[in-house]
Parts: structure tokens; sequence; C-alpha cells
């Protein structure tokens, strides 16, 4: 039963290291900034199977607390990027 | 074995993004390659099984270092190498 | 093979292939809303179909063990889509309204409303 989660969790490393590809490729940059969005919430998805497969309970916390936080990042990047900073 | 790929890649990753913050000439892009580097560390923090680092980490890389590098951009040029 | 490690399996299947055609998109796309179009919503739907396994199987934990950090598990792996699924909506709606007033065009598109909109 843990072989699934771990698989999966490798599954998502692999898709995480074929986003960074379009963050070097990207003419500019809102495409970098998708491609960072991306990234994030494939490490959201992987921290919370990383904690069925290490069987701590606790540590799905820190997925909740990295994806609001990761949500401001993004947003104050969008407002440079508009022009409204 | 197979518990192992994932750390791999994800140290990989590390030295792909810490390696892109140095190279690229436009500041946001670099800024952007430094929270890649930061969220991947905090990823590492967790494989290792270190949630309250982790969650320091994400706090800070993610919201604090971004912020402080935007504001730094928004007062001088977004370019290396522009003006002067 | 029980039923809910079938259902389990499905979600897991479901949320990894989403995410892949989502991170293909992101790859393969010509343009920024393209790639903007097929990337937010299709990695959105993966994870959140990832963590709907992980919440299926706490919730059978806590139903055949009696273990009441199972619940804890489910609730808190819901709590981390819920907020996934928010935040991931409004920041993609940010990005696409902050290329578009920073001067990136589509580059097929017929008709753009909100271009017209500022006229």
């Amino acid at each position: 039963m843990i072989d699934v989660w771990i698989l999966a969790v490798f599954c998502l490393t692999v898709l995480m290291a074929f986003a960074v590809v379009r963050l070097v490729l990207g003419p500019t940059a809102p495409d970098r900034v998708i491609a960072l969005d991306t990234v994030n919430t494939l490490v959201i998805a992987s921290m919370i199977l990383l904690g069925v497969v290490f069987q701590e309970i606790i540590i799905v916390d820190v997925a909740i607390v990295y994806g609001l936080l990761s949500f401001v990042s993004t947003l104050y990047i969008a407002k440079y990027i508009g022009g409204e900073l | 074995m197979i518990e192992q790929i994932p750390q791999i890649l994800v140290l990989l990753g590390l030295i792909v993004s810490a390696v892109l913050t140095f190279h690229f000439k436009d500041l946001l892009a670099a800024t952007l390659a430094a929270g890649l580097f930061s969220f991947l560390i905090s990823l590492e923090f967790y494989i290792l099984q270190a949630p309250d680092v982790a969650i320091s980490q994400a706090a800070i890389g993610a919201g604090l270092t971004t912020a402080i590098f935007i504001i730094a951009i928004r007062a001088t040029k977004r370019f290396e190498g522009e003006g002067s | 093979m029980t039923v809910v490690e079938i259902l389990i399996y499905t979600c897991l299947v479901i949320g990894v292939v989403f995410n892949s055609l989502g991170v293909l998109g992101l790859l393969r796309f010509p343009d920024l809303y393209t790639r903007m179009h097929a990337t937010t919503k299709a990695t959105t739907f993966g994870s959140i179909f990832t963590s709907l396994a992980v919440v299926v199987y706490g919730l059978s934990m806590f139903f055949s063990q009696n273990a009441s950090q199972y619940l804890n598990l489910a609730i808190h792996a819901f709590l981390a889509a819920a907020f996934l699924a928010f935040t991931n909506a409004v920041s993609a709606h940010a990005i696409a309204r902050a290329a578009h007033k920073s001067g990136i065009k589509p580059m097929l598109a017929v008709v753009d409303r909100l271009e017209e909109a500022k006229l």
C-alpha cells in the first residue's frame, strides 16, 4: 500500500522537473510565473501524499500553510507585473 | 530504492535553480528562480521529516523574500546592466 | 483487492494523469493564455483528486481501525484541497489580468473583449 503513494510522489516529482523546463525557456515573465505556480501546486499535492507515506499525521498542516503563503507570493508578483505596485 | 528517487530529483532541482538564479539577466526571473529554490528546499526539509523547519522556510522564502526582492526591483532597474 | 483500494487507485491515477496533461500543455502550447488555460485548471483538478485519495484512505482507516488520528488526516487533507482550489483560481486570474495589462496580447485571438472594454 505504501508503494503506491511513493510511486505517485515520484510521478509528481518528475512533473516538477518538466515544469522547471518552462521556467528556463519561458519568453516572458508571466510564463515563468505560471511555471512557478505549477511547481507550487505539485509541491502541495506531493506534501499531502508524503504525509501518508511517513504515517505522520501532523505534518499535513505544512501543506496548508505553504499553500496560503505561496498564494500571497504569487499575488505580489502579479501586482508587480501589472504595474499596480 | 524508489523512496530515494524523489529526493535525488529534488536535490538536482535545487542545483538547477541555484544556477538559474545566477544565470538570468532579467532580475524578475532571477527572483522567480530564487523562489523556486526556496520551495524545493522546503520540500527537501519535508522529506527529511523536519516539518517545523519546512514551515519556517516556507514563510521566509515564499512570503517574505520574494516581496522584499520585488520591492527592491521596483525601486531600481529591472534588467541587469541597465541604467548608468 | 477491496472496494476502498480500487477507489484510492482510481483517484490517484486520475490525479497523476491530469497533472501530466497540465504539465504537457505547459510545455507544448504556443501562447501564454493557452498555456495558462491548460496548466492552472488541469493541475488544480489533479491535485484535488490526489488529495481526495488521501481523504478516502484516512476515512477508511478511521472506520476500520477506529483510530481518531486518521480522521484528523482526512480533515486536514480536505482543508488543504479546498485552499488549493480557491487560491489557484484567484492567482491564475490575477496573473492573466496582469499579463494583459502589461501588454502581452493573445496570439491567435479573434476577439478580445477586455481590450475593447478599456477603450
